[in-house]
């Protein structure tokens, strides 16, 4: 029984149902998840596990929340779901929901304004006198206790605005609001013939709608921010007597005996107790090649372990880690970003004066023309409640919203509320090399015998480490040959026998990193070579495609950083740059009036990537650089990024379009509120029509 | 007109019904996994 066609679930699901009230002791992250199958897969699963009581998929979330015994390890729970084919990783606590505070003033603000609408039809139909009054009060009795709890929001930033003698969009906003009940309370007392609750309601209804958006937009952001931290190892394995046991990484402290297999990440700085191990510190400085670290040498962390498992001991945690305090450092870079302003801040900046000096206008206009103050006071409500940025409001949120819910899907993760702006901008794309458009692997030579062939992908299978993963995958076509005695030695290679030949893969002396394949003593060597990732043409040509410049900027030779760039058809390259050359270089693109868009993995980029406009880092980067970045691209697939830039320019030209269409709105509906022309009823239609259009047009052309 | 006695009582205890109903959709957390939910509504109950 297979629910739907998702790629994410091969296992067949059976029901899995649970409700539980109890507090969920543990949260997964598990970014693959799909459809229903995944839902009822994840949860069988789980729920398969003795120490497991309930388990609950949250599919918008992507996490799944587990009710079990609090500091129980829930290592073995990601293995079982790893074997079921879900990718999974422990999340930190989560905070629990503060989130639906604004649903509740949205869900009286709307049900109070649908009852005073219909009391208003009824007016504005011809009631007459009593009747008129009874309708009126009558609403006013329900729209002054729901204007009282639900616009509470906007009083709230009005008030701190102009504490500070500052204005924002909330004083007018607030102003039209107090302004329309107050004088429709007058009206009404003195059987007045227009009544403004329905319009204050409409307003608070509208703009809760896009602070209601606004929010979740923001909730979404945190809640990435949550997920990357899931991608680092929380855990750790201590030594601890005889047994090995895992711990949060927070709990290790200074001198602690740690294990860690091959491919781990060093979790905290340590030095290495015993024997010899191959690092990749990448990370930390551009380069590729593995470095060979012996007993009593100090390993940094992020680090990965190549080979392994070694025996680590814990010299500095925490925010003492080299690694916390390179990224401290380069944080400082960041405060360039802080200038950036966006359009719904330039909107409102230029907009919230507008609002008052018309409507004060309109008043002392009709005083001074009328001397009726009655007369002025309802004029300038009405103009105040018409050029009110309930359009405005509402432009930009729900735009914002649906781009990033594409841009979610695509497994994008945005973490900063102006990246879609300033993506949009964008005119080049700086690549680092290393980890984004290149990996190393062993290549096989071709003129291999079709005998070796088996044998090496049978001797790669033997061993966990990463750059034989990267072979065996080159060799799908041939079948593994049939060994004996298989043995990894340390820091030296696999060992095996086959039809009573010794062979070997690994490195050709201790001293000689070359990687060989010995088969009774003839050698043949296996280049190490960086090679492009498959995608990373397409991935090029797609940016080009959208008329976007490109560039690579690298630690590596200028000869080979030519040729990579040749192969993918970047047009710019800077060979041989340090960290802090980086930095220069992006800042001078910068200065030449370039937006850049910088994407990279390293800590050695990280200064880079702060420094850029906006940056992408692929999910597999350091903890501190997915920080710094506005994007990160969980599967770490680049041809995610020429999309992802055509969402955001869709999302700023909609937005644009929005303030348009809300503006045009305004030209036509102010005259009339200024000359004394606009009725309750007229400017309830303008307020809904213009919110409605602008929603709508956000919502087209951003495809599920 | 007498008639608005009888129905403007009447749509008012509706609206407020509603808003109860939304009430307690809030407090049951509906909002927290729509498209889980969504779904949800393909999976078999009957394991």
């Amino acid at each position: 029984m297979s629910v739907t066609a998702c790629p994410g679930c091969a296992t067949a699901p059976v029901g899995g149902q649970n409700t539980s009230l109890e507090v969920p002791t543990h949260h997964l992250v598990l970014p693959g998840i799909h459809c229903a199958g995944c839902i009822s897969a994840v949860e069988t699963t789980l729920l398969k596990e003795p120490a497991i009581r309930a388990a609950r998929v949250n599919l918008t979330k992507r996490r799944v929340s587990i009710v079990s015994d609090v500091g129980l390890d829930p290592t073995p729970w990601i293995a079982e779901l790893s074997r079921a084919g879900f990718e999974a990783y422990e999340a930190g606590a989560v905070e629990e929901r503060q989130g639906d505070d604004l649903m509740l003033p949205l869900g009286v603000a709307g049900f109070a304004m649908m009852n005073v609408m219909l009391l208003s039809v009824a007016v504005w139909s011809g009631a007459v006198d009593s009747t008129r009054d009874f309708l009126h009060w009558i609403s006013a009795a329900i729209a002054l206790p729901a204007t009282a709890f639900s616009a509470q929001p906007f009083f709230r930033h009005a008030w701190s605005a102009l504490r500070v003698g500052r204005l924002n969009m909330d004083v007018p906003i607030s102003l039209a609001i107090i302004l329309a009940c107050g004088m429709s309370v007058y009206e009404v007392q003195h059987s007045g013939p227009h009544a403004w609750f329905d319009a204050a309601l409409t307003l608070t209804f509208f703009l809760l709608i896009g602070r209601v958006l606004d929010q979740r937009l923001r909730r979404r952001a945190r809640s990435a921010a949550d997920d990357l931290a899931a991608l680092e190892p929380a855990r750790v394995m201590r030594i601890e007597g005889q047994t090995k046991i895992s711990r949060p990484v927070a709990e290790i402290a200074v001198g602690d005996r740690l294990w860690v297999t091959a491919g781990g990440r060093v979790p905290v700085d340590a030095i290495l107790e015993s024997g010899a191990a191959e690092v990749d510190c990448s990370f930390l400085t551009g380069e590729s090649d593995p470095v060979t670290r012996h007993a009593g040498d100090a390993l940094c962390a992020g680090e990965v372990m190549l080979t392994g498992p070694s025996t680590l001991r814990a010299t500095a945690v925490g925010e003492d880690t080299t690694l916390r305090r390179i990224a401290q450092l380069v944080a400082t870079a960041e405060t360039s970003r802080g200038a950036f302003r966006s359009l719904a801040d330039k909107a409102a900046a230029a907009y919230t004066p507008v609002v008052h000096i018309v409507s004060a206008a309109a008043f002392l206009g009709w005083l001074i023309a009328t001397g009726d103050l009655r007369m002025a006071v309802n004029v300038a409500i009405a103009t105040l409640i018409i050029t009110c940025p309930c359009a405005m409001g509402l432009a930009v949120p729900a735009v914002a919203v649906a781009a990033t819910s594409q841009l979610y899907r695509r497994g994008l993760l945005l973490t900063s509320d102006t990246a879609l702006e300033r993506m949009a901008d964008v005119d080049m794309v700086v690549f680092d090399k290393t980890g984004t458009l290149t990996e190393r692997r062993l290549t096989v030579p071709d003129d291999l015998c079709p005998e070796a062939r088996s044998v090496l992908r049978a001797l790669s299978e033997a061993s966990d480490h990463p750059l034989c993963r990267g072979v065996s995958r080159g060799l799908l076509d041939v079948s593994p040959a049939p060994l004996s005695d298989i043995r990894e030695v340390l820091g030296e290679g696999v060992h095996a026998v086959w039809q009573h030949r010794r062979v070997f893969l690994g490195r050709r002396t201790p001293e000689d990193a070359t990687v060989v394949l010995r088969v009774d003593g003839a050698e043949t060597v296996l280049p190490a070579m960086e090679t492009l990732v498959p995608s990373a043409k397409e991935a090029v040509a797609a940016l080009r495609a959208l008329g976007l410049k490109t560039a690579m900027l690298t630690g590596d030779t200028a000869e080979n950083a030519h040729r990579m760039a040749r192969d993918v058809g970047i047009d710019r390259v800077w060979a041989g740059e340090r960290a802090d050359a980086k930095l220069e270089i992006i800042e001078s693109l910068k200065a030449e009036g370039q937006r850049v868009l910088m994407v990279g993995d390293g800590l050695n980029d990280q200064a880079a990537i702060s420094a850029a406009d906006i940056s992408i880092a692929p999910g597999s980067a350091l903890d501190a650089t997915r920080k710094a970045a506005d994007i990160i691209i969980v599967s770490g697939d680049m041809t995610q990024i020429a999309p992802a830039i055509r969402t955001s320019r869709l999302a700023c030209h909609r937005m644009r379009q929005n303030f348009r269409i809300a503006t045009w709105y305004n030209v036509i509906a102010v005259p009339i509120a200024v000359l004394g022309f606009a009725t309750p009823l007229a400017a309830s239609i303008a307020m809904s029509t213009s919110s409605v259009t602008v929603v709508v047009n956000a919502l087209r052309g951003f495809k599920r | 007109m007498n008639i608005l006695v009888v129905l403007v009582p009447c749509s008012l205890v509706l609206g407020l019904g509603a808003l109860v109903a939304f009430i307690w959709t809030i407090r049951s957390r509906q909002y927290e996994d729509m498209e889980g939910d969504a779904a949800r509504v393909l999976l078999d109950e009957d394991a």
